[in-house]
């Protein structure tokens, strides 16, 4: 377990340069991810290096940040992700942010395949970005296709950042087909209307050839005080963490003095009823409205069930949320449903 | 005409009532100009930002109907971030204010919210069709107000929008005096409905002719609207899983023969079986059948029902029907005029849907076929010049091969000739959307041939600036160019700004064109609204020294009569 060692070093840097994080939120691993991007005007680290850790770490940490995230530039740093929940080992299908454009088809398949097959944004192609990164142009144009012509015109693309304001990353969709296709924003034309309808439909059929989540599971994120409602695909995540943070990047907008915050929460190990402590340590709540139309607290039943019930998100402020469906009544209802 | 009195030369032009002719009407003479627009009833906008409602009204006092689209098309497929704009409640407002008579209302990818759509309930008393598609920003309480307060609403006609489901009880908001209804359409709803509250609205509508549920009505309840309303011409069914037990099936098989003007029917987004074959009575009848939306019903089922429909003029099918389907329809709807085929798997996961044996047959077996959206897995110039061959009358010709820059799959070869073939061909296109490996020759062709071509989408497509070129000096009529990751830049971008003024609109994203050219551009033409679309800070392209030759993300251009929106969000710059 020498992800974990290496990550429990990561975070005590981490919390002690607390001004680092005012970038991001992210209590556990937020500096990591703005160096490991280069994002120059949140670290002082510079910003070709992945890291502003301790040195000996470093090498450590960047070679193991560049071997999970080769070709999915924007993802989450792994390490970051292992933190929060420490019960599943490091994923290597990263999950897209959804930033102001909704790219839901922006899955990238695995990286290193698509690099040999001479594609145009390899890894080291989008390193090179690293320390001209300052303009953070958001781009959904990472995608990697084998055939690539010439007509791709990469090199004004830069890599797409981890900053709060979440920018779109493509991501490692291992769940897919063999083939393992890039995938594009905007590609297959198809209306969203038409995706979302159809990818709901197969969700309440049965699964005919096994395979979990065939379609994308969008549901609305409101949040009091927003002036815009955002969405997510749910099926995009595997747990409560990977959506809690992926929450938290796309409204930290919206919130006030977030910096620095309880860096202690992040060496717990994030089961999902420690998700409920997370959030409320924040002063929000996040709630979600079940089939029945009853809002309920986000947390407390498996997350498989949980996906399968949801049907918007709500961020609410936790003096709102007194009086929430409590623990009993959800564990009752998905008993029912069993 | 001089010598008739300006009452009859109005009556003649009663008579007349595309838009493009009476806009042509109106540029004969100054006095016909003034006798159109006060008979001028109902107005198209094509792009809500290129004039504005005072205006508007200042010509057309006596509008009455009202079509206005939004957003650019590429919104549809995200890639336009949905605070981009097209708000309608100003439009609304204004109208409010001007106490014009305004009865119905068209939208399409606007922002409406419930606010505007409670406004618009109440400012206009002989209020009476609603048509919202791929609209957004409302909820269920938008629809109430217009229940409770258009007392003589014909048609709430709701398409593909998304709209937030409050699961309240909008359909009870309808009075029960109101009796007018002609169309209802709430399939995009995604909640709940008020059966108790619906089959009494049905009931008292004896007019209705167009009624669309969404996937919440039951199979009984199905049977017994159909019952109530056995006149009805265009029916959307909902979602039936399960099929049905035998007194349902029966009730359900006694409704549907009832149905003999039914001509239409959607919905389907799960079918059991025999919940289709249900329907087969009527068959025969239909003459536009959508089935794109069902993605769990199996060939063979979908196939049984084709068979029976020969009279089908318009299909709208998923590719799940495969190429042996394609041939089942191409030889029983011979009267076919329109087809769209949408893919079933939207990962990509290959499954093989259709290729371009089943375009083929379809152009071999369907002679009056004249529009096409083809979504494929593979295509050969071959079958192109083969379809061009057999449906020389195409208006719209829309392939989209899934994956880009795909070749000719049996010679590698770009597919220009193919193309080429149906521009070449089709002397009447309007509408032509390209896909595969292109070369600049494909733009070639189109430039020389396609001379009646309105709109053109391009994606993944050229080599060079003159891939564009050939398309801005040779399509006279271009109205709508919208193209994405393709090489052309500034060059082609300002070598005849005067064309944009011939044209609605032009987007590029993922393109050459660099902010300087854009720059130079907005220069040129100040009648130009030239939009950076942009998801960071725009200001960063200032402080970046490149600032010039800084790629455009995304390029949005129109022609408007009305200058610098205000509405525009912080990542839009306008130059």
């Amino acid at each position: 377990m020498s992800t974990e060692e290496e990550l429990q070093s990561n975070v005590s840097v981490a919390s002690s340069s607390p001004t680092s994080n005012c970038i991001s939120r992210n209590t556990l691993g937020g500096l990591k991810e703005h160096n490991y991007l280069g994002l120059s005007d949140c670290s002082s680290v510079g910003s070709s290096t992945l890291s502003p850790l301790a040195e000996d770490d470093k090498a450590t940490i960047s070679l193991k940040a560049t071997e999970l995230t080769l070709g999915l530039p924007g993802s989450q740093s792994p390490a970051r992700d292992t933190e929060l929940n420490l019960l599943s080992p490091v994923q290597l299908d990263e999950k897209p942010f959804f930033p102001l454009l909704p790219s839901k088809d922006e899955i990238c398949s695995s990286s290193q395949k698509n690099n040999a097959s001479g594609n145009k944004r390899g890894f080291s192609d989008t390193m090179d970005q690293f320390a001209e990164a300052k303009s953070s142009v958001y781009t959904e144009k990472n995608w990697m296709f084998p055939e690539a012509a010439a007509t791709q015109s990469v090199t004004k693309k830069d890599v797409p950042q981890n900053i709060p304001k979440g920018q779109s990353s493509t991501t490692n969709n291992s769940s897919s087909p063999p083939a393992a296709k890039a995938q594009i924003v905007g590609w297959p034309p198809v209306r969203s209307y038409r995706k979302n309808t159809l990818a709901t439909t197969c969700k309440n059929s049965d699964e005919v050839d096994g395979r979990p989540g065939s379609g994308a599971l969008f549901v609305k994120v409101s949040m009091d005080g927003a002036p815009y409602l955002r969405k997510v695909d749910l099926r995009s995540y595997a747990n409560y963490g990977e959506l809690s943070s992926a929450l938290e990047k796309m409204f930290t907008t919206f919130t006030l003095g977030q910096c620095g915050s309880n860096g202690a929460a992040g060496k717990d190990m994030l089961s999902e009823t420690k998700l409920k402590d997370l959030l409320n340590g924040k002063d929000y709540v996040l709630t979600y409205e079940d089939k029945d139309g009853d809002w309920m607290l986000v947390g407390d039943v498996p997350w498989e069930m949980f996906i399968d019930v949801c049907k918007k998100l709500k961020i609410m402020k936790g003096c709102d949320a007194i009086g929430l469906a409590a623990a009993p009544r959800a564990m009752e209802k998905s008993k029912m449903r069993a | 005409m001089n010598y008739f009195p300006d009452e009859v030369i109005e009556h003649v032009f009663d008579f007349v009532t595309s838009h493009k002719d009476r806009n042509a009407i109106s540029l004969v003479c100054k006095s016909w100009y003034k006798i159109e627009r006060y008979s001028r009833q109902k107005v198209f906008i094509g792009n809500c930002y290129a004039i504005n409602p005072e205006r508007l009204l200042r010509r057309f006092p006596c509008l009455k109907s009202l079509t206005l689209k939004g957003k650019p098309h590429f919104a549809d497929f995200n890639l336009v971030p949905h605070e981009w704009g097209g708000f309608v409640l100003p439009w609304i407002e204004a109208l409010a204010r001007s106490r014009v008579g305004l009865e119905e209302l068209r939208l399409k990818r606007m922002v409406v919210t419930d606010e505007s759509l409670e406004l618009l309930s109440r400012s206009f008393v002989n209020f009476k069709s609603l048509v919202l598609v791929s609209c957004e920003g409302f909820t269920t309480d938008g629809l109430a107000s217009i229940a409770a307060n258009c007392r003589h609403l014909r048609d709430l006609d709701l398409q593909e929008n998304e709209i937030d489901d409050h699961r309240g009880q909008w359909l009870s908001c309808f009075p029960d005096t109101c009796t007018t209804l002609v169309t209802l359409n709430f399939a995009c709803l995604e909640g709940e409905t008020n059966l108790v509250a619906l089959e009494r609205l049905v009931a008292r509508s004896p007019n209705l002719k167009s009624l669309k549920l969404n996937r919440a009505v039951p199979l009984d309840a199905l049977a017994r609207l159909m019952v109530c309303a056995p006149q009805i011409v265009d029916l959307g069914v909902g979602s039936y899983e399960n099929d049905p037990d035998s007194e349902s099936y029966l009730k359900l098989k006694a409704a549907i023969k009832k149905c003999t003007l039914l001509r239409s029917l959607s919905g389907f987004l799960e079918a059991a079986p025999h919940c289709l074959s249900a329907f087969h009575p009527i068959c025969h009848n239909l003459t536009s059948l959508n089935l794109s939306y069902a993605a769990e019903i199996h060939g063979s089922h979908l196939i049984k029902l084709i068979q029976h429909c020969k009279k089908l003029q318009r299909l709208w099918i998923l590719d799940s029907i495969g190429d042996k389907g394609l041939e089942v329809v191409a030889s029983t709807c011979k009267e076919l005029q329109e087809l769209r085929v949408f893919p079933s798997d939207l990962l990509g996961g290959g499954n093989t849907a259709v290729t371009e044996e089943g375009l083929v047959a379809i152009s071999a077996g369907c002679p009056k076929l004249h529009s096409i959206l083809y979504f494929c897995q593979q295509m050969t110039n071959a079958a192109l010049v083969t379809v061009a061959k057999n449906c020389p009358n195409f208006i719209r010709f829309r392939l989209c091969i899934l994956e880009p820059n795909k070749p000719d799959h049996v010679t590698s070869q770009p597919l220009d000739e193919g193309f080429g073939a149906i521009v070449k061909a089709c002397k009447s296109l309007r509408r032509l959307s390209l896909s595969g490996l292109l070369t600049d020759q494909v733009f070639l062709y189109i430039g020389m041939y396609a001379n009646q071509l309105e709109m053109l989408s391009i994606a993944f497509a050229g080599d060079t600036d003159k891939g564009m070129l050939y398309v801005l000096n040779g399509c006279k009529k271009m109205k709508k160019l919208e193209i994405r990751d393709s090489p052309f830049g500034d060059t082609a971008l300002l070598a005849d700004v005067s064309k944009y003024e011939t044209m609605r609109s032009l987007w590029m994203s993922s393109c050459e064109v660099t902010l300087s050219g854009c720059k130079r551009l907005a220069q040129k033409a100040p009648w130009l609204n030239v939009e950076i679309i942009n998801e960071n800070d725009n200001n960063r392209m200032e402080e970046n020294g490149h600032e010039g030759r800084q790629k455009v993300d995304k390029l949005y251009l129109y022609r408007t009569v009305v200058g610098t929106r205000m509405d525009a969000p912080p990542f839009v710059w306008i130059l």
